[in-house]
C-alpha cells in the first residue's frame, strides 16, 4: 500500500518540477508559431500554425547575422579560455609551486566580481582599443572590432571559472597514473597530450557547454560594446526586435528568435551527453 | 650491471620525518625484498629511487651515478604501483606498449614483447580490453605486464601480487623469480607476504618506522634476527617472546629461567649484560617441542588448538605469557589439556630490555 503512495508521491512531484521548467519553452515555441492576432489570446494548443515569424526573422531580418556573430564570439572565447585553463588546470593541480592555494583563492575572488563593476572601464579600454586597432592596421571593417573586444572581455570573464573547474577535476585525477607515464618516459607535455587529454575529454565538453552557455546569453557587455545591428549578438538582437508599429511588442518574433536561439544549445547537449562525466578514470587504480 | 647504493638518506613530509638515515647497498642484479608494518615507509623508499619523491639529504646512485637529481626517465626503471594506475583510456596492449612506443621501437618489436609478457602473465586474452573491464588480478598483471615489457635494468615492485588469489600468486612468484634470472635485473620488491619474502629474496631488508631493522638473507633474519622486531616480523605465525631473568652468566652462555619452572643455559652472549638482568626470551612456534625431552620446559594448559591439516597450532597461556606451538597435523591433543613444552636451547633467542639480541 506504501508503496503506491510512495510512487504517486514521486510522480507527481516529477510532473511538477517538469511542468515547472519546461512550460515556459513550451508556451514559447507555441507563440512563435501563431500569427500576430492569435498571439494575445491564451490557450494551451495553437489555433492555427504560422510560420511567418520564422519567415520573417530568417529572411527579412539581420537576424541570422546575429546568430553568425554569437557563434564566432563563442567559439573564440570557448577555445582560448578553454585552451589556457587547460594548462593553468595542469600547473595548479599538478606543480608545486609558492603560493598555488593563494592563486586559486583569487582565482575564485574573481570570478566572483560581478560584470557591471568594471562596465565603464572596461568600455574606456575599449575606446582606446578602437584607436588603437585602427590606427595599427587602419581596417575599419565595422563589427569585428566590437566582436574582438567581446571575444576578449568574455576570455576574461570565462577563464576564472573554467580555469577553476578544470583544475578541481584534474586534482580528482589519481597522481599514481601521471607517476606511471613519467617512468615510461613520458614528458611533461605528451602526459598532457597522451594521458591528461582523453582522460579529460568529458570535463572539457562539459566545461566547455558551461562557458559556451554563459557567452551565448550574455547581454551587459554585447549591449555596451555593440553600436550597429551588423555586429549584435543574440541576445541583443532579441531585445532589438521591433515591430510593424511603435506601440506593439511583436511577441512571436521574439519568441521565434528564443526557440531559434535555443536550439544550437539543446542539440549540442544532447550530442554531448553521452560524453558529459561518464567515469574518468574507471579501472584505473585500485579499489 | 646496476647497483643500488642509499647512502643515508632522509626524507620528511611537511614535518613527518618518514626516511630516517637509511643506507643500504643493492647489488646489481639481486632480489631485494622491502618488508615491514603498514606506513612504515616501502612505498616511499620504492618512490625515491624511482625519483617520483625528491629527498631531504643523502644521495642515491644507480650504476655508480648519482641520480638524485635524475628524472625518472633517466635511471633506467621501470615501477608497479600498489595502486596499479593503468592508463584508463587505452586497452591492455597499448597500456603494455606505451613505454615502447616511447623509446621509438618497431611495431614488430613492440608486438612481440607485449604479446610475451602477456604469455607470461595470462593476459593474452584481454589484450583489446579496457582496464575498468578487468577484474583487480588481471589489472595488476597488466601493472606487472607494462614494467616488464621495458626490460629496465631496475625494477621496482610494490606489493604486485597483492591482488591475485593463492593459486595464481604462487604462479606469478615463480615467473617473477623466472623473470629474474633471464632478464638479468636488480629487483627490488615490497611485500607484506612471508613466503614471497622468504622464496623470492636473496636479501630482505626489514623497516621499521622509517630505519633499516635489519638487512640479510631470509635464513639469516630468520635465525639470527638483531632485535625483537625483526624477531616478531618474520616468520608466521611469529615468535614467542616470554620474558625471563638472567640467573647467570658463563664466557659462552647465559642462564636464564623459564617461569621459574626450569631454566637453559643459552649459548648467547651480550657484554652489557649482568646477573639479574630482565631479558626476552625469543622461541618460534614451530622449535618448541610438545611432549616431549628438551633443555627447558614449561607446562600449561591447552586454550585453543588449531588444525591446518599439515600441522597443528596450541594457544597456550600461563600467568599472563601467552604461547603459540606447533606439533604435528593429526595431534590429539584437545582444549583443556595440560601440555609440556620443551625449549630447545640452540632455538632459543634473548633479548635485552631494549629489545636487541644478544649474539
Ligand atoms: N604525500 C605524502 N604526504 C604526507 N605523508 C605521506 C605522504 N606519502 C606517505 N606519507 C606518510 O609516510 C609514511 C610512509 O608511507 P608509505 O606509503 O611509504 O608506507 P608503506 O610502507 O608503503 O605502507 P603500506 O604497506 O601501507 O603501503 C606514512 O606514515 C604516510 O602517512
Ligand atoms: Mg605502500
Amino acid at each position: 500500500m506504501n508503496k503506491v503512495y510512495d510512487k504517486i508521491f514521486k510522480y507527481s512531484l516529477q510532473m511538477i518540477v517538469i511542468i515547472f521548467c519546461v512550460f515556459p519553452f513550451y508556451y514559447s515555441v507555441m507563440t512563435s508559431l501563431e500569427g500576430s492576432s492569435a498571439v494575445f489570446e491564451p490557450n494551451f494548443f495553437p489555433t492555427e500554425i504560422n510560420p511567418k515569424n520564422y519567415n520573417y526573422l530568417l529572411f527579412e531580418h539581420n537576424f541570422p547575422q546575429t546568430i553568425l556573430n554569437s557563434l564566432f564570439v563563442a567559439t573564440v572565447t570557448v577555445s582560448i579560455s578553454i585552451t589556457i585553463s587547460y594548462f593553468a588546470a595542469w600547473s595548479l593541480s599538478r606543480v608545486n609551486f609558492k603560493g598555488r592555494s593563494m592563486f586559486l583563492f583569487v582565482i575564485l575572488a574573481i570570478s566572483m566580481f560581478p560584470q557591471i563593476a568594471v562596465l565603464t572601464g572596461m568600455y574606456q579600454l575599449f575606446l582606446n582599443f578602437k584607436d588603437f586597432y585602427f590606427n595599427i592596421f587602419d581596417l575599419r571593417v565595422k563589427g569585428v572590432t566590437s566582436l574582438l573586444w567581446l571575444c576578449f572581455t568574455y576570455t576574461m570573464f570565462n577563464i576564472p571559472f573554467t580555469v577553476w573547474v578544470l583544475t578541481t577535476f584534474m586534482k580528482g585525477v589519481p597522481k599514481e597514473i601521471e607517476e606511471a607515464a613519467i617512468v615510461d618516459g613520458a614528458s611533461s607535455f605528451l602526459i598532457l597530450r597522451k594521458i591528461f587529454l582523453p582522460i579529460m575529454t568529458p570535463a572539457i565538453f562539459t566545461t566547455a557547454i558551461m562557458a559556451m552557455i554563459a557567452v551565448w546569453n550574455e547581454f551587459l557587455f554585447a549591449l555596451t560594446f555593440t553600436a550597429t545591428n551588423s555586429d549584435r549578438t543574440i541576445t541583443v538582437g532579441i531585445a532589438l526586435i521591433n515591430g510593424t508599429i511603435e506601440y506593439e511588442v511583436p511577441w512571436g518574433s521574439i519568441m521565434a528568435a528564443s526557440v531559434i536561439v535555443t536550439v544550437p544549445l539543446v542539440i549540442i547537449t544532447l550530442l554531448l551527453q553521452g560524453r558529459i562525466m561518464s567515469g574518468l578514470t574507471a579501472g584505473s587504480i585500485k579499489g | 650491471m646496476a647497483d643500488i647504493n642509499i647512502n643515508t638518506v632522509n626524507k620528511y613530509f611537511g614535518d613527518v620525518h618518514v626516511i630516517k638515515d637509511v643506507s643500504l647497498d643493492i647489488k646489481s642484479q639481486s632480489f631485494t625484498v622491502l618488508v615491514g608494518p603498514s606506513g612504515c615507509g616501502k612505498s616511499t623508499m620504492l618512490r625515491m629511487i624511482a625519483g617520483l619523491e625528491d629527498i631531504n639529504s643523502g644521495t642515491i646512485s644507480i650504476d655508480g651515478q648519482v641520480v638524485n637529481d635524475l628524472p625518472p626517465k633517466q635511471r633506467n626503471i621501470a615501477m608497479v604501483f600498489q595502486s596499479y594506475a593503468l592508463y584508463p583510456h587505452m586497452t591492455v596492449f597499448d597500456n603494455m606498449a606505451f613505454g615502447l612506443k616511447l623509446e621509438k621501437r618497431s611495431k614488430d618489436e613492440i608486438n612481440e614483447r607485449v604479446n610475451e609478457a602477456a604469455r607470461i602473465l595470462q593476459i593474452e586474452d584481454y589484450l583489446q580490453r579496457k582496464p575498468k573491464q578487468l577484474s583487480g588480478g588481471q589489472r595488476q598483471r597488466v601493472a606487472i605486464g607494462r614494467a616488464i615489457t621495458r626490460k629496465p635494468k631496475v625494477f621496482l615492485f610494490d606489493e604486485p601480487l597483492s591482488n591475485l588469489d593463492a593459486a595464481l600468486r604462487v604462479q606469478m612468484r615463480v615467473e617473477l623469480a623466472k623473470l629474474h634470472n633471464e632478464l638479468e635485473a636488480t629487483m627490488i620488491y615490497v611485500t607484506h607476504d612471508q613466503t614471497e619474502a622468504m622464496t623470492l629474496a636473496d636479501d630482505i631488508v626489514v623497516l621499521d618506522t622509517g630505519i633499516v631493522s635489519q638487512k640479510g638473507s631470509p635464513l639469516e633474519l630468520y635465525d639470527k634476527p638483531n632485535n625483537m622486531f625483526v624477531g616478531g616480523f618474520i616468520g608466521s605465525p611469529k615468535m614467542n617472546f616470554i620474558s625471563s631473568k638472567i640467573l647467570s652468566k658463563s664466557s659462552d652462555a647465559t642462564e636464564v629461567d623459564i617461569m621459574g619452572m626450569s631454566k637453559i643455559s643459552v649459548s648467547k652472549m651480550s657484554a652489557s649484560s649482568s646477573e639479574g638482568d630482565s631479558v626476552t626470551l625469543g622461541i618460534r612456534p614451530e622449535h618448541l617441542v610438545v611432549n616431549g625431552d628438551s633443555d627447558g620446559s614449561w607446562e600449561s594448559k591447552v586454550f585453543v588448538v588449531e588444525k591446518l591439516g599439515d600441522v597443528t597450532y596450541l594457544y597456550l597461556e600461563k600467568d599472563g605469557e601467552p604461547l603459540v606451538a606447533e606439533t604435528e597435523g593429526h595431534s590429539e591433543i584437545k582444549v583443556g589439556d595440560t601440555v609440556k613444552v620443551g625449549f630447545p636451547a640452540g632455538r632459543c633467542q634473548l633479548f635485552d630490555s631494549s629489545g636487541q639480541a644478544f649474539k
